[in-house]
């Protein structure tokens, strides 16, 4: 299975979704917190799941469990097949060219990990550059100052604006025919700022630079077309697209892929072994050593038929009007500041309240059953350069509500009552 | 079911509005420093011992109102004190964080620091309160590495 075909005809999305029935798909969002409904808004840090997902879940192990890959008899061949779609599913959904472009992985995370340490250290080398954005989730710096430390490459960052936009100019300038590798992501998780990716990769490829996008935040949240984007990696978690969690995908050009070193020694990414000598596998099982987390696939790939049933275009539509909705509430609190204030955003408001640590207000929001996340969202970068220490981070997915939204602003009011 | 009260009560709002010792020392024989970046807690702790004796001490930093007014009772309550005194405080007040629930304290013992016994009712906030104590031990052993409780 290799080429992906054309999804079969347009996906059927309805033009207007029944977002009552869609919510009630999330069992987790029926319960109360303390006698109060459940607001749940740290989607930017996880998703719920619907029952589809949980219940592919549990029919794997019911009726299909087995290794993949490896035996002949029936169930394992029923797993391979199982697995092998869900990586075609996730290449349609991200208009992959060759579903053997998707690698799967424990996530975004270890996706960049990979990345950096198969093309990486076959690339980068001493003098050259990696770039990075001012914004970036700690799970793309870190990987990079691994490769940085291993192969004496330097490691340059593009500033942002106050409002939490990049600044292109200095991007532009930042570019050189050292720039082995842009690497930025996609929606910012502090801010929800959207970079303009396209244009990004364009000016990197102007420089001979490989680009790497990380779309964690991105991916279930709005349509991504890799080859619109036109990058050559991108990566993803599916724990924040309604997957399970331990799974996710670095997608790569094939050429790139293939000309790569393995990462990781083991089981099912070898095609023959001697002490002497060990032939490697073909991409992508070549970097998905030993076995791997088949429930989380098939899970990811039943994810991707959840989401895309409803539509990405439509899932954006509503939460844009979601966030436009939450921002209005959290405006209306006296002493509240939003951060993060780029023309486009998605999906996260992060605020804070004049003279209350954030961490107060997620204590005191929970007793109302809001769950909001506070601190530096792994992106402590970002809040040195706005001169914070933390805010507070309402974010929305397509199964919350617009009442939802408004019962922010009483839970802040209260908040600053208690500060009285 | 603990309400909000338990973790905000009075005296701790007060001391978060207005903490105590809240300066730096210039003349201090021990300084360290405890953070929570997870939080975004940070904290500079100034002691001046006189012989066995904390003679000063002084809090600077930013951070929750949990760690702010535990620094700030703290400082009050080991102002004076012998090394040995404060570091059986601290055992009481780490005691206190972490009875089992539902337990009641010795109000005699802790003094003004009883009011943060409705902390350990909030598992998660249970390491903003100890940050202060945390890095008074650092302070008196001398480590100069930065604490956290994270």
């Amino acid at each position: 299975m290799t080429a992906v075909a054309p999804a079969p005809a347009k996906p059927l999305a309805p033009s207007a979704p029944d977002w009552a029935r869609i919510r009630a798909d999330f069992p987790t969002l029926r319960q109360t917190i303390r006698g109060k409904a459940l607001v749940y808004l740290d989607n930017a840090a996880t998703s719920q799941k619907p029952q589809c997902v949980i219940d592919t879940i549990r029919r794997f192990y019911e009726e299909q469990n087995s290794n993949i890959h490896r035996g002949v008899h029936l169930l394992s061949e029923k797993a391979t097949l199982a697995y092998e779609e869900a990586r075609l599913k996730v290449a349609r959904f991200i208009h992959a060219p060759d579903s053997r472009e998707i690698v799967f992985t424990r996530g975004a995370t270890e996706a960049i990990n990979l990345i950096a340490q198969t093309w990486g250290r076959t690339h980068v080398g001493r003098g050259d550059e990696i770039l990075v954005s001012q914004m970036e989730h700690h799970s793309n710096i870190g990987p990079w100052q691994l490769l940085r430390d291993q192969t004496g490459a330097t490691l340059r960052v593009i500033p942002m604006t106050d409002a939490g936009e990049l600044e292109m100019g200095e991007y532009e300038k930042l570019l050189s025919p050292r720039t082995k590798i842009v690497s930025v992501l996609q929606v910012s998780n502090a801010l929800g700022t959207v970079n303009p990716v396209k244009r990004i990769t364009e000016l990197a490829h102007r420089a001979g630079a490989v680009v790497l996008i990380d779309g964690a935040q991105a991916v279930a949240h709005q349509p991504v077309d890799v080859q619109d984007i036109g990058c050559d990696f991108y990566v993803f978690s599916g724990h924040k697209m309604c997957a399970p969690t331990g799974i996710g995908v670095a997608w790569g050009r094939f050429a790139l892929w293939d000309s790569l070193p393995p990462w990781q020694g083991g089981g099912d990414m070898i095609s023959s072994v001697s002490f002497e000598k060990t032939t490697y596998n073909t991409v992508p099982l070549r970097f998905e050593a030993g076995t791997p987390n088949i429930e989380g696939a098939i899970g990811l790939g039943a994810a991707v038929d959840y989401l895309t049933s409803i539509g990405m275009e439509n899932i954006s539509k509503r939460e844009q009007m979601l966030l436009a909705r939450l921002e209005d509430a959290i405006r209306r609190v006296p002493g509240a500041r939003i951060v993060g204030t780029a023309r486009e955003k998605a999906g996260v408001a992060s605020f804070v309240l004049e003279g209350i640590h954030p961490h107060d207000i997620g204590t005191i929001a929970d007793r109302d059953g809001i769950a909001l996340r506070t601190g530096h969202h792994c992106a402590q970068p970002v809040m040195t350069r706005l001169g914070i220490a933390a805010t507070a981070r309402a974010s929305v997915a397509f199964y919350n509500t617009p009442e939802e939204m408004d019962a922010v602003e009483p839970a802040l009011r209260r908040v600053i009552e208690v500060f009285r | 079911m603990s309400d909000l009260g338990d973790l905000y009560g009075e005296v701790i709002l007060d001391h978060c509005k207005h903490p105590q010792n809240f300066r730096a020392l210039t003349d201090s024989t021990h300084r360290s420093a405890g953070a929570n970046p997870l939080c975004g807690d940070n904290l500079l702790l100034f002691v001046k011992m006189a012989g066995d004796r904390i003679a000063d001490i002084g809090f600077q930093g930013n951070g929750c109102a949990i760690s702010k007014a535990s620094a700030s009772i703290m400082t009050q309550a080991v102002k004076g004190r012998t090394r040995a005194e404060a570091e059986a405080l601290f055992r009481q007040f780490h005691e206190m964080m972490t009875r089992p629930a539902g337990t009641a304290v010795d109000g005699e013992k802790l003094g003004k620091l009883a009011v943060f016994s409705g902390v350990a009712e909030f598992p998660v906030r249970v390491k903003c309160a100890t940050l202060a104590w945390h890095t008074l031990e650092a302070a008196l052993k001398g480590t100069g590495e930065t604490v956290s409780t994270e």
